[in-house]
């Protein structure tokens, strides 16, 4: 399918999480074709990057879940620290781990799951709503449980991906896109390249053939996908585009990004 | 050889490291990362270090393992690490934080997020940098507990908290611990060329000061030869770091 297909099965008020870490491997395009709907009032879940920036800058989030938003190279994301600091959406500000957890929890399908993390910060006063759980064993240890993450939908990137919806990534981290998708009701996929399945062999070891088409809906060849964002071994950051992205402001950058001319 | 105030400052990161046996190093910030890949080459050969990526690498940098973000948060649970983190703004008790100035509701400067900080400081060792100590920095009580310090974690093992350390907080004037009966922040060694009253001046709040404050000690020749030539022959340590 193509990008606009695959965000026209999105609603606003949707929980969408976001694959990738940063500035690296986000699914760029499917966010470029979300920002060219209308769909907004959004719950996002993601370890942030440009992806969070855009929307925030766009007005499309009703609340973040999120450890971090960060261009990696350039630290501070500055259209979401522009959006934060006018309070233009709700946050839930988790830990890295109480985050993994979440989804973990999501993707097999438990309530909650048991983190030393949490306790003793103020990640307990943002989130009123965590509560904590006492091991039922000798040792007794208080722990946060974190909730199921669930997700209506999940955006991804990969390097390749077969029709089927099996997806391969080939840089040196999977992030957590697998657990993404296997926290969502569905999951669209976007790759550098659609291959046939016999090819995955010859693109990399079993290990790297990451998603399985059990947890896919939908797959979108998208070249340059992940751009400005890493995609390894395909292309690395495009960090003159992350600095333009940085240092334009938000209506005129998104007036060149989502007019299709600029990949 | 005369060492520089960065160069006390690699001295004073890669001791966080001494005799650490076979963890993974997690230096974040220039002179940090320096200091873990001195302190591999010489004091703690058992370190394992990261390229910033995915891989372990050792001291010439060749790839000797894999550690993808899922992997690098199981290791932080298993305890084997010391991570030294950077500071926005750090307290007395040594809590850190990273995630926003102001009121958390309507922050006045919204920073990174509270990152991997709540659960590194109550499973591994966590140390900080800040590369320019002020009151800015060095507040009497951060805005956002991010990194839980000692009032935080308490003494009860029943709340989390049985592994929670601080071995010690680096900056450009100095070195500072926790080691007072209160675990309230203490002046641990100078950089020479700093005086107690420099740090006071730049602290927010009322540090433990000893009769006796050592300096930090002097780097060996070995260990200078090394930074210039291999670990940052650019010299970029002067950039995080002047004087």
């Amino acid at each position: 399918m193509t990008a606009a297909e695959a965000v026209s099965r999105l609603e606003s008020g949707m929980t969408l999480g976001i694959g990738g870490w940063g500035s690296r491997r986000k699914p760029m395009e499917l966010v470029r074709a979300l920002l060219r709907t209308e769909i907004t009032d959004l719950t996002v879940v993601s370890y942030g990057g440009p992806d969070v920036g855009m929307l925030a800058a766009a007005g499309r989030l009703r609340k973040l879940v999120a450890p971090f938003v960060t261009l990696d190279s350039i630290p501070l994301e500055p259209h979401y620290r522009a959006a934060r600091e006018r309070g233009a959406f709700e946050l839930t500000e988790i830990d890295e781990a109480m985050f993994m957890w979440g989804l973990h929890a999501a993707a097999n399908r438990l309530p909650f799951l048991p983190v030393r993390a949490g306790l003793g910060s103020d990640v307990m006063r943002v989130n009123p709503g965590l509560r904590t759980v006492t091991s039922p064993y000798d040792d007794g240890e208080t722990f946060v449980a974190v909730p199921a993450q669930r997700l209506d939908a999940a955006l991804v990137h990969v390097n390749r991906a077969d029709r089927q919806g099996n997806g391969q990534y080939l840089g040196p981290d999977p992030y957590f896109d697998d657990l993404f998708c296997e926290a969502a009701d569905a999951a669209y996929v976007s790759c550098e390249r659609v291959v046939d399945t016999v090819e995955f062999a010859k693109e990399g070891p079993p290990q790297s053939l990451l998603l399985k088409r059990h947890v896919v809906t939908g797959v979108v060849e998208a070249p340059g996908g992940a751009h400005f964002t890493s995609c390894v071994p395909d292309y690395g950051r495009d960090e003159e585009a992350q600095r333009e992205y940085a240092t334009t402001p938000w209506p005129e950058f998104a007036a060149q990004y989502l007019d299709g001319r600029t990949t | 050889m005369t060492a520089t105030r960065a160069e006390y400052c690699v001295i004073a990161c890669a001791e966080a490291w001494r005799d650490a046996g076979e963890i993974l190093a997690s230096p974040m910030g220039l002179i940090p990362s320096v200091a873990a890949r001195l302190a591999r080459l010489t004091f703690a050969p058992d370190l394992l270090l990261t390229d910033g990526e995915a891989m372990i690498v050792d001291a010439e940098g060749t790839v000797e393992g894999w550690l993808p973000y899922r992997q690098h948060l199981a290791l932080v649970t298993g305890g084997r690490r010391h991570v030294m983190m950077g500071a926005s703004q750090l307290d007395r008790y040594g809590n850190q934080n990273i995630s926003c100035i102001g009121d958390w509701e309507r922050p006045k400067r919204q920073l990174l997020g509270v990152r991997g900080a709540p659960v590194n400081t109550l499973n591994n060792p966590t140390s900080y940098w800040v590369p320019k100590h002020s009151r800015r920095v060095f507040v009497e009580k951060v805005d956002m507990v991010c990194g839980v310090g000692y009032d935080h974690a308490g003494s009860d093992p029943v709340v989390g908290a049985r592994f929670h350390r601080i071995p010690r907080v680096v900056s450009d004037l100095g070195v500072f611990d926790f080691a007072t009966p209160d675990h309230s922040m203490r002046l641990a060694s100078l950089h020479p060329g700093v005086t107690v009253e420099q740090v006071t001046e730049a602290t927010g709040f009322a540090l433990s000061i000893p009769s006796d404050v050592p300096y930090t000690r002097e780097p060996t020749a070995q260990e200078l030869k090394l930074i210039r030539e291999v670990l940052d022959p650019s010299g970029a340590r002067a950039r995080e770091v002047a004087v």
